[in-house]
């Protein structure tokens, strides 16, 4: 066990080994990419959130402007006029409308809405004719205020969605960022030292066996060699009573009482 | 990658309303409105008769219909269903509160700029270890 932290459960051999720093390699490379991304997405988040500060600002003064225009038109054209005309005609199809796209930030997309006149609807016509009796000017003052506020309101969704968009992405590369550095890659590199201190251990082991079959081996020819050494010994001694003139059995007795030295002295009569 | 938002790429949304009348009627007058075959409103003209119910009813459906890119609402009326309004958090469609003409602009109330707000005074004390 590698007894720091925790590692993945490999078998230690030089292949996994190999593998295992390839991964750390790819961990690595990976966590950069990350941090990269997510340093880029804070800035465009941050510039967002100045954006969105200051367009709701803005956002107020045109509501105001706008309701001012509303006001003043209904005192121009009647308020009856205004609001049974508007409420009673405009109920077809839109003629304002917002269509949406994607951009595209460090991979993660944004939506952006923009407002478009559908040239189909048919309600610009009756709106046009709006406060024909009096007050039209007014009336379409009224009318061009609104649509500029609704251009601010648009910017200001597509901002606000961007934001919310941002944000989690951003918290979701964050997260990932920190799997890496404090889960992933630590995970890994437990798992390489460990890899390598089993390797070191097998290869101990073997130079150990290795030593040990070698002091063996050399014992055992130092006991042959002893054993030539006697045999060779005995030859000669052969060779000498033979030379002479000894028989084989005083030779024999010879040769026992040479070998053996003094202990048989009391035997031996003459 | 599950939980990643689809953005869908709608090429003709409507912006859909729940405001007081005056409002309401400047951005019919725009031409923002739109009443389909069954006869459903894009927007909802808030009053004092108005009940809590059928503003909720209006949010629900403003922010499931799919033809549907922005919802604005007024701010007095989304303090009515604040619940509803935080708890959203979807990014199509976008909930956007503006002010209306007899209740001035409380910034603290706006769910989103209440979480800017908190996100620039978190990221100043915290900028140095993102």
């Amino acid at each position: 066990m590698s007894g720091q932290g925790q590692r993945l459960n490999v078998v230690p051999t030089v292949t996994m080994l190999g593998v295992m720093k390839a991964r750390l390699i790819g961990a690595t490379r990976g966590h950069a990419l990350l941090k990269k991304k997510s340093d880029a997405l804070t800035v465009q988040f941050r510039a967002i959130l100045k954006k969105i500060v200051t367009a709701k600002e803005s956002m107020g003064d045109v509501m105001r402007s706008s309701a001012f225009a509303l006001t003043e038109a209904k005192y121009a054209a009647g308020d009856h006029v205004v609001r049974h005309v508007v409420l009673a005609q405009s109920t077809r199809s839109a003629s304002l409308r917002v269509r949406s796209r994607q951009d595209n930030v460090a991979g993660v997309k944004l939506p952006r809405f923009e407002q478009f006149v559908d040239a189909s609807a048919n309600t610009d016509k009756s709106a046009d004719l709006t406060g024909l009796g009096r007050g039209g000017v007014q009336v379409q003052a009224c009318r061009a205020a609104y649509v500029k506020a609704i251009e601010v309101l648009v910017e200001l969704a597509s901002l606000q969605t961007s934001f919310l968009t941002l944000d989690e992405a951003i918290k979701t590369t964050n997260r990932r960022v920190n799997a890496l550095e404090n889960v992933v890659k630590p995970r890994i590199e437990n798992t390489i030292n460990y890899i390598k201190g089993e390797l070191d251990e097998l290869e101990r082991e073997d130079f150990f066996r290795l030593k040990k079959i070698q002091g063996y081996k050399k014992r055992e020819i130092e006991r042959q060699m002893q054993a030539a050494a006697n045999f060779a010994e005995e030859q000669k001694v052969e060779l000498i009573s033979l030379q002479k003139g000894v028989s084989m059995h005083t030779a024999q007795k010879l040769s026992d009482l040479l070998s053996v030295g003094g202990e048989k002295d009391e035997d031996i009569i003459f | 990658m599950a939980n990643r938002v689809q953005i869908p790429t709608n090429n003709s949304a409507l912006i859909a309303m729940i405001a007081d009348e005056d409002t309401v009627t400047g951005f019919l007058l725009a031409g923002v409105g739109n009443v389909d075959l069954r006869r459903n409103t894009n927007y909802l003209i808030v009053d004092s008769k108005t009940t809590v119910k059928a503003i909720e009813d209006a949010f629900k459906e403003f922010t499931t219909r799919e033809d549907i890119a922005i919802v604005l609402i007024s701010q007095y009326v989304a303090n009515m269903i604040r619940f509803l309004v935080d708890s959203y958090n979807k990014a199509v469609p976008a909930i956007l509160e503006i002010p209306s003409k007899d209740h001035p602009y409380d910034p603290a109330h706006d769910s989103v700029l209440s979480r800017v707000r908190y996100l620039f005074s978190s990221e100043s004390v915290s900028s140095g270890r993102r």
